[in-house]
């Protein structure tokens, strides 16, 4: 595992230590507490365990991707986070996942209540289609019963999502009206709505042409400086564009974690470089 | 012969085959039409749709009575059927993938099976003889449980077609499953459930055997579900088994009605789901 003294900023996360934190606390004073911490998380499905004793810390606002081939279990490490990982019959979590220090596994920990706080962004654009495009990001706050002036929330957040000025004059059509970029900017904005403090990215940008692609990654840029943001992607050199640290999976392994400038230019592991080069995967 | 004229031959001959296939099978369909259409259509008149029935050799007359009681009936069965139908559907498309689950399709199924002379008897068992009257409100139980199994079967098809990725934005929000189901499910599903509805309806409306012994009929307007009532269907039946030619030329016209009845109601069915199609792309 990395060494992450050296790396480690008021905004950079890092490796649990528990023994060495007081010396950490020492020589960083404003360490920032995680948003995220992750201790001994395994998954399976069924029998196949997918997810192998990963260990990780997010910082408040900060992008970390989660990278590795097909079937490593970052997805399923995203989908653990909020808990979206019981819809599938069979899948199973153990181990520690703290948000802001709380436990989110824990029995008595409504998943409702922590997708929340958790928000989640997919592979695929999947507005509702029985709604229009400004019910679409109204709807967690109105099938919620959130008050407030939505009319006022609809425009913020699609602001925020770059989305406002190509809707504005036509908030009441149906969201399927809308390209597929457009629809994915509708979707991160549907979930800005409800004003989670960690937003979850499968793949956001993979069922996108380039020019869409640029505008989420931009959009990335602009949403750290108020969300924690944990994207999983197939490309690289999207992680390396976005993510201010990045997290290698391997076969359901975490092999590396630390700063992406790092994983990508002196990975520590083996494996990890023979991913970042193109060696394998 | 070479192979190329071997395979053009072999092309040719299937081609052949399956479109004769195809016209024997229009064939007993055509007629159908023909023979409804070209003995029915000359009773035809605007009398025939409000008219009470006549007495053999009394000119004029119509099947009015026997018009309103199907549709009398078939809303009996509906507000019955529907409410348990559909949440029978929604439950096993929902929550049925348990033992519990599975035992209610598989006794939709062997329900949907059983030949609609039996639920006849039933309904009689259970309603007649306790009214000891024939009446409305037995033909629309025994109309009910005709509709009930496919009605919850069809529901859950077309319940099962929404993409899992909607319901999965939908929980991302923090929404409860429940609000999910209610809100974003079913309101996708919503033109799906309508054409089953009105499949079920038509299937009722076209139903014999089970009115027979349970609303008998009427020569009279009725719309009192404690009375026997007439059906457009019974009224056939009697018409046709009657020795009078007049009386058989008015089942043709009322056999003309009927077709139209349920034809319209089957078109209409076919063209919601077709919208609903071109809306979900």
């Amino acid at each position: 595992m990395i060494s992450s003294l050296e790396t480690a900023t008021p905004m950079t996360p890092f490796e649990e230590r528990p023994h060495e934190s007081g010396h950490r606390t020492a020589a960083a004073p404003r360490v920032a507490t995680p948003k995220l911490t992750v201790r001994g998380l395994s998954a399976w499905y069924g029998k196949n365990r997918a997810l192998h004793d990963v260990n990780l810390t997010v910082a408040p606002r900060s992008v970390m991707a989660a990278i590795g081939p097909s079937g490593c279990g970052k997805s399923t490490f995203l989908r653990c986070l909020n808990r979206m990982h019981e819809l599938i019959p069979g899948a199973r979590a153990e181990g520690t996942l703290l948000l802001d220090g709380k436990d989110l596994l824990g029995r008595d920990v409504d998943p409702v209540t922590l997708r929340r706080r958790v928000g989640m962004v997919f592979q695929r654009p999947n507005p509702f289609p029985t709604m229009s495009v400004r019910d679409n990001v109204a709807a967690g706050l109105r099938l919620n019963r959130v008050g407030g002036d939505h009319d006022e929330i609809v425009e913020r957040t699609l602001r925020q999502a770059a989305l406002w000025d190509e809707v504005k004059d036509r908030l009441g059509a149906s969201a399927l009206s809308l390209s597929g970029g457009q629809q994915q900017r509708l979707c991160i904005a549907r979930a800005l709505a409800v004003e989670p403090e960690v937003l979850l990215m499968d793949e956001p940008a993979s069922a996108l042409d380039p020019i869409a692609t640029a505008k989420i990654e931009d959009l990335i840029h602009e949403l750290k400086e108020r969300y924690t943001i944990v994207i999983v992607t197939h490309n690289m050199q999207q992680a390396g564009r976005v993510s201010d640290h990045t997290a290698f999976f391997y076969m359901g392994d975490l092999v590396e974690v630390g700063p992406t400038e790092k994983i990508f230019t002196n990975p520590s592991e083996k494996r990890t470089e023979d991913y970042v080069t193109g060696k394998f995967g | 012969m070479n192979p190329l004229r071997w395979r053009r031959f072999v092309n040719v001959f299937w081609t052949v085959a399956s479109g004769t296939g195809v016209l024997v099978a229009l064939i007993p369909l055509a007629s159908l039409l023909w023979l409804v259409v070209s003995h029915g259509a000359k009773g035809l008149s605007a009398s025939f749709f409000v008219s009470l029935p006549t007495p053999v050799g009394e000119p004029g007359g119509g099947v009015g009575n026997a018009i309103v009681g199907t549709f009398f009936m078939v809303g009996l069965a509906s507000l019955m059927a529907l409410p348990v139908g559909v949440g029978a559907g929604v439950y096993l498309a929902e929550k049925g993938d348990g033992p519990a689950g599975r035992a209610i399709r598989f006794t939709a199924e062997v329900l949907a099976g059983v030949p609609s002379i039996v639920i006849g008897i039933v309904a009689y068992g259970l309603i007649v003889t306790q009214m000891r009257r024939f009446s409305a409100l037995a033909g629309g139980v025994a109309l009910a449980l005709i509709m009930v199994p496919s009605l919850a079967r069809s529901t859950e098809e077309f319940i099962r077609l929404v993409p899992t990725a909607l319901r999965e934005a939908s929980l991302a929000l923090g929404v409860p499953g429940w609000k999910t189901s209610l809100r974003v499910i079913i309101p996708t599903a919503l033109g799906g459930i309508v054409t089953a509805v009105l499949l079920a309806v038509a299937r009722a409306a076209g139903e014999t055997a089970p009115l027979l012994f349970t609303a008998l009929n009427n020569q009279y307007w009725n719309l009192d579900p404690t009375q026997p009532t007439a059906s457009l269907t019974v009224q056939i039946y009697n018409y046709a088994i009657s020795p009078y030619e007049d009386w058989h030329s008015k089942a043709w016209t009322a056999a003309l009605v009927l077709l139209l009845l349920v034809g319209l109601l089957n078109l209409m069915a076919r063209l919601l789901s077709r919208n609903r199609m071109a809306g979900a792309r």
